[in-house]
C-alpha cells in the first residue's frame, strides 16, 4: 500500500546534509584551490605538451579496459546463471575472488614472474582482469532477476537462439550491464597502483609525480580537477544512458521464469571462461608471490616486527575509516532505505558523489585543505581516516540502505502502537533487524580502505606504514624479494573477510 | 476500554484527498467493520486513527482523549491503541512472550522482581486467552499464519489499549483458517470488552463478524450501520452492489409498486438520504417519494429471485433444493409469493459454479437479462424454461445512480 503521507524526521534530514557537507569537503576544497590558482595558470597546463598525451592515456585506457571487461564479463555472467554448468557455486565465488585483489597487487605478482611487463598493454591486461567482476556480478543478479520467456517468445516467433537473447534478455540487463561498465571505468580512471608500476603515464601517476616533485603543488590541482571531470562526465554519461534503457524496460512483466541451457558440447569453453579471469588475475599472482616469501633472499631480509607494525596500523586505520563512513552513511542510508521523494533522491546522489573521485584526488584535496584550514590535522590518523570514510561512504550507504529497507515498515508501525516513540523505535526495532547488514557495510568499507594506496601515501602521519605502503616503497625500488611477505600479508587480511563476507551476505552485494 | 468518534475527517496527498470528510463512530464495546474495495481509503483511515497518518481536517477521539483535532496530532505511541497488521508483523528477533511484552512498561527501579512476574503473568494471560499457551519461548518463524495472528493479537491487547485496529487480520490466511480465526476474534474480543476496528475488503467477512459495517467507496463511508441493515437496505445501488448479488433493473414508479423487466414488483423507495453522518445508523430514510410513471432504479437480490418450472402442476415441487437464509431455492410455492408479480418466463442461459451454489443467467421471454442464485442442488440446466418471480418487497432508487 502506498503511504499517504510519510515526512523523514527533520533531524534525519539535517544530519544527512550534513554528512553530504562533509563528504563535499573533497571536491569543493579541490574546485577553490584551482580557482585560487587563478586563470593563466589553468591555461598554461594545457600549454604543456605532455598534458593532452595524459589525457589521452588516461582516457584510452579506460575505454578499452572498459570494453575488454564487459566482453569478458557479460558472458561469465551468462554462464553462471543461465547455464547448467557444473559446481555453478563453486564458480560463482571464484568470479568474485579478482574484486578482492588491489590491482597493484595483481600487477606486482605478474611483474615478480614476468620483469619485462610495462606500458599499455600490460596495464590494460591486468586492470581488465579485476575489473571483469563489477560487470559480472552486477549482470548475474540481473540475469537471475530476468525472465527468460520473453526469449521463448522470441524463438517461438523465428529467431535463433542469439537473435531471440538480443530482443528478451538484452534488455532486460543492460540497466546492470551499463552500471558494471561505469564502475569498471571509474576503478580504471582512478587507478594508481597498478599503472604506476606497469610505468603507463596517465593522470592519476602525474598528479602523484606533480605533487611529489612539490615546486607546483597547482598543477597537481590542476590535474585532480582535470581527472574528476573525466569522471564526472562518465557518471553523467551512463546515468542518461541508463535511465533511458531503465525507462524503456517498465515494471517486470509477471513472475520470473528462468530456463537453464544446456551446455553440451560447450561445457569446456565455458568452464574455461569462468577459470580464466580468476586464475589470471588472483591464481597467478598469488603463487608467484607465495613463492618468492619463501625465497631465501626474502627470508634473510625479511622483518616480522616491521610487518606487524605495519599490520596493526593498516587494521587501526581502516578501522577509523569503517567508522566514519559508517557515521556519513547512517543517516543517508536510513534515509533512502525508509523514505521516498525527491529531496531524498537528492541527497542520496549526493552521498554517492564520491564514486567518482578517485583516491588520489581526495588525498591531494585534503593535503591541501589540512593545511589551510585545520593545520593542527595536517598529517594525523583522523585525516586519512576521513579519507577513506569519505571515499567508501557510497559502500556503506548502499549497505545500510539495504539492511533498512529489509525491515518490514509494519514492525516499526506496531512498536509506535505499543507505546515506544520514534527514536526508541529505530533502536530497537530497525536498528537491531538491520544490523548484520550494517556491520557488513562497516566491514566491507574496512576491508577497501586496508587496500587503499594513493590517499593512504599522501595522507598518512609521517613514520606511519601500512601494508599497502610498505609493499609499494618496496615494489618502487624492485626490490621484489623483500616486498612479498607485505603482498601475502595485504592478501590475508584483505581477502579473508571479504570471503567470509561473501559468504555470509551472497557474492554479488558484500564484493561489490 | 472506550467509544471512538470520528468527525469529519480529511487525510490528503497533495491535492488528492484520500479521506473525505469522514465521519464514523463506535460505542464502547463493539466491533465496526470498515469494507470496501482496495484503494477506497479504509487502510488510511485506520491508520490516521492509529496516528501512523496525519489528518489534514477533522478530529478523532478517543474515549474522552482528543487524539486528533485542528494542528494538533498525538504520537501512535501515546494513543493508547492495539494495532493488529495483515502480515502479524512479530518482531522476528523476538520470542512469542518478548514479543507479547514488548509494549508492556519495562521492569526497571524498585519492586524489580514483583514487576516483572505481574509482567509474566500478564503474558501468559494472554497467550492462554488466544490459546497459544506454552508458545511463549518460540520464535516467530517456527508459527503457522494463523498462530502468528493469534500473536499479534495478544500483544495489541497486552498494553489494554482503549481501542483495537485491525488490519486485514486474516488477509493473508487460507479460507478455511481465516473463517476459524475470525470466529475466534470476534469471541475474544467480545470476552474483553474491546472496542474494535477491523478493516477488510471482503464484504462476507465484514457481514459476518462485526456488530456494524461501514461502507467506504472513494474516500468516504457511504454507510454505516448493522449487518442487517447493510445488507437489506442499502444506502445506495453501489452499496447493494458492493454488498453483493444485486441485479438492477430500470422501471417506473407506481405508488409503492414499480414496473420492470420482472413485472410489476412491491417496491420500497430508498432515498439518497444523507449517509455517514456521525452515529447514526443510516438505514436510508424514506424520504419523499417519486411521482407517478417517474424512472427509477430497481433493485432485486438475485437470491431472492425465484424459479418454478411453468409447466409443472402444483405439488410436484422441486423443493429438493433446500433453502437457507440467503440462497434462493427452486420452488413451486415461491409463485405464490404476495410480494411477487406475475410469472413470467425465461430461459437458461448459461451456469457458473461458485461452490456452495451456482449462477444462473437468464434470459427473460420480454427480452432482459437478468442472473439468479440457486444452490447446487436446484441447478437446472442451460436451455430449460422457467417461471421467474421475486420473492420479497424490492427496493428502489433513484433512477441515474
Amino acid at each position: 500500500m502506498r503511504d499517504v503521507q510519510r515526512r523523514p524526521p527533520r533531524i534525519l534530514i539535517g544530519a544527512a546534509v550534513l554528512a553530504c557537507a562533509l563528504a563535499a569537503i573533497p571536491l569543493v576544497y579541490l574546485v577553490v584551490r584551482v580557482g585560487g590558482a587563478g586563470w593563466e595558470e589553468i591555461v598554461a597546463v594545457f600549454d604543456r605538451p605532455r598534458v593532452p598525451q595524459l589525457i589521452a592515456n588516461t582516457v584510452l585506457l579506460a575505454a578499452s579496459v572498459t570494453l575488454a571487461a564487459v566482453v569478458l564479463g557479460v558472458p561469465t555472467a551468462v554462464v553462471l546463471a543461465r547455464t547448467r554448468v557444473p559446481a555453478r557455486a563453486l564458480w560463482a565465488v571464484l568470479a568474485a575472488l579478482p574484486l578482492a585483489m588491489p590491482s597493484y597487487l595483481a600487477a606486482y605478482g605478474w611483474l615478480a614472474a614476468l620483469p619485462w611487463m610495462h606500458g599499455f598493454w600490460a596495464a590494460w591486461f591486468v586492470l581488465t582482469l579485476v575489473g571483469v567482476p563489477y560487470v559480472t556480478l552486477p549482470v548475474a543478479a540481473a540475469l537471475r532477476a530476468s525472465t527468460t520467456s520473453l526469449d521463448d517468445v522470441a524463438r517461438s516467433l523465428g529467431r535463433g537462439p542469439i537473435g531471440a537473447f538480443r530482443v528478451g534478455t538484452w534488455p532486460q540487463i543492460k540497466p546492470a550491464t551499463l552500471a558494471g561498465a561505469l564502475l569498471v571505468c571509474l576503478y580504471t580512471l582512478s587507478d594508481f597502483g597498478g599503472v604506476a608500476l606497469f610505468r603507463f603515464p596517465v593522470l592519476t601517476t602525474a598528479i602523484q609525480q606533480a605533487y611529489g616533485a612539490s615546486f607546483n603543488r597547482d598543477y597537481a590541482a590542476i590535474l585532480a580537477t582535470l581527472l574528476v571531470s573525466l569522471a564526472v562526465a562518465v557518471v553523467v554519461a551512463e546515468q542518461v544512458v541508463r535511465g533511458r534503457a531503465a525507462r524503456r524496460m517498465g515494471a517486470a512483466a509477471g513472475p520470473v521464469r528462468q530456463r537453464l541451457i544446456r551446455l553440451g558440447r560447450f561445457t569446456a569453453p565455458a568452464i574455461g571462461l569462468l577459470v580464466a579471469v580468476p586464475l589470471l588475475a588472483v591464481g597467478v599472482p598469488v603463487a608467484v608471490l607465495v613463492a618468492r616469501l619463501f625465497e631465501a633472499e626474502t627470508l634473510r631480509v625479511f622483518d616480522p616486527a616491521e610487518l606487524l607494525a605495519a599490520a596493526g596500523n593498516t587494521l587501526l586505520l581502516a578501522a577509523g575509516g569503517a567508522l566514519v563512513a559508517l557515521a556519513l552513511a547512517l543517516p543517508i542510508g536510513v534515509l533512502a532505505g525508509r523514505y521516498r521523494g525527491r529531496m531524498v533522491r537528492v541527497i542520496e546522489s549526493a552521498g554517492s558523489l564520491p564514486l567518482g573521485l578517485p583516491g588520489i584526488v581526495v588525498g591531494l584535496s585534503l593535503v591541501f585543505f589540512s593545511l589551510a584550514v585545520v593545520p593542527a590535522l595536517y598529517q594525523t590518523a583522523f585525516v586519512l581516516a576521513f579519507a577513506y570514510g569519505v571515499l567508501f561512504m557510497p559502500k556503506a550507504i548502499g549497505g545500510i540502505r539495504s539492511a533498512t529497507a529489509q525491515v518490514p515498515r509494519s514492525l516499526e508501525d506496531v512498536s509506535r502502537t505499543l507505546g515506544h516513540g520514534q527514536v526508541r523505535t529505530w533502536w530497537l526495532v530497525t536498528a537491531r533487524l538491520a544490523r548484520p547488514g550494517i556491520a557488513a557495510a562497516a566491514l566491507l568499507v574496512a576491508v577497501t580502505a586496508m587496500k587503499e594506496l594513493p590517499a593512504t601515501l599522501l595522507l598518512r602521519p609521517t613514520g606511519t606504514d601500512t601494508l599497502a605502503t610498505e609493499l609499494w616503497s618496496r615494489t618502487d625500488v624492485a626490490a621484489y624479494g623483500s616486498a612479498a611477505p607485505y603482498a601475502v600479508a595485504l592478501i590475508v587480511v584483505a581477502a579473508v573477510p571479504a570471503f567470509l563476507l561473501s559468504q555470509a551476505r551472497g557474492v554479488p552485494e558484500a564484493a561489490a | 476500554m472506550s467509544r471512538l468518534e470520528v468527525r469529519g475527517l480529511v487525510v490528503g496527498y497533495d491535492s488528492t484527498d484520500v479521506l473525505r470528510e469522514v465521519s464514523i463512530e463506535v460505542p464502547h464495546g463493539e466491533l465496526l467493520a470498515i469494507v470496501g474495495p482496495s484503494g477506497c481509503g479504509k487502510t488510511t483511515l485506520l491508520r490516521t486513527i492509529a496516528g501512523l497518518v496525519r489528518a489534514r481536517a477533522g478530529e478523532i477521539r478517543i474515549g474522552n482523549r482528543m487524539v486528533t483535532t485542528h494542528g494538533i496530532h498525538l504520537a501512535p505511541e501515546k494513543r493508547r491503541i492495539g494495532w493488529v497488521p495483515q502480515d502479524a508483523a512479530l518482531f522476528p528477533h523476538l520470542t512469542v512472550a518478548e514479543n507479547v511484552a514488548f509494549g508492556l512498561p519495562s521492569a526497571t527501579g524498585s519492586a524489580r522482581a514483583a514487576r516483572r512476574a505481574a509482567r509474566a503473568g500478564e503474558v501468559q494471560r494472554l497467550l492462554e486467552l488466544v490459546g497459544l499457551g506454552g508458545y511463549d519461548a518460540r520464535m516467530p518463524a517456527q508459527l503457522s499464519g494463523g498462530q502468528a495472528q493469534r500473536v499479534a493479537l495478544a500483544r495489541a491487547l497486552a498494553s489494554n489499549p482503549d481501542v483495537v485496529l485491525l488490519d486485514e487480520p486474516f488477509g493473508a490466511l487460507d479460507p478455511l483458517l481465516r473463517a476459524e480465526l475470525r470466529a475466534s476474534v470476534r469471541e475474544l474480543l467480545r470476552a474483553e470488552g474491546v472496542t474494535g476496528i477491523l478493516v477488510t475488503h471482503d464484504q462476507a467477512e465484514a457481514l459476518s463478524i462485526a456488530d456494524r459495517v461501514a461502507v467506504m467507496q472513494a474516500g468516504e463511508v457511504l454507510q454505516l450501520g448493522t449487518p442487517e441493515q447493510v445488507y437489506r437496505r442499502p444506502s445506495t445501488p453501489w452499496v447493494a452492489g458492493f454488498v453483493g448479488g444485486a441485479v438492477f433493473l430500470p422501471g417506473t414508479w407506481h405508488g409503492g409498486v414499480v414496473a420492470c423487466a420482472l413485472g410489476r414488483l412491491e417496491a420500497e423507495w430508498v432515498a439518497d438520504a444523507e449517509t455517514g453522518s456521525a452515529g447514526v445508523a443510516t438505514d436510508a430514510v424514506a424520504a419523499v417519494p417519486p411521482l407517478d410513471g417517474e424512472d427509477v432504479l430497481v433493485l432485486v437480490r438475485s437470491a431472492e429471485i425465484t424459479l418454478g418450472a411453468p409447466a409443472m402442476p402444483a405439488g410436484v415441487s422441486a423443493s429438493a433444493a433446500d433453502t437457507d437464509a440467503v440462497s434462493a431455492s427452486v420452488s413451486e410455492s415461491a409463485t405464490s409469493t404476495d410480494a411477487a408479480g406475475p410469472d413470467l418466463r425465461a430461459r437458461v442461459v448459461d451456469v457458473s459454479y461458485t461452490g456452495h451454489d451456482a449462477m444462473l443467467v437468464l434470459a427473460l421471454a420480454n427480452g432482459g437479462r437478468i442472473e439468479a442464485r440457486v444452490t447446487a442442488a436446484g441447478l437446472l440446466p442451460v436451455g430449460t424454461e422457467v417461471a421467474v418471480s421475486v420473492s420479497t418487497r424490492v427496493l428502489a432508487y433513484p433512477a441515474g445512480e
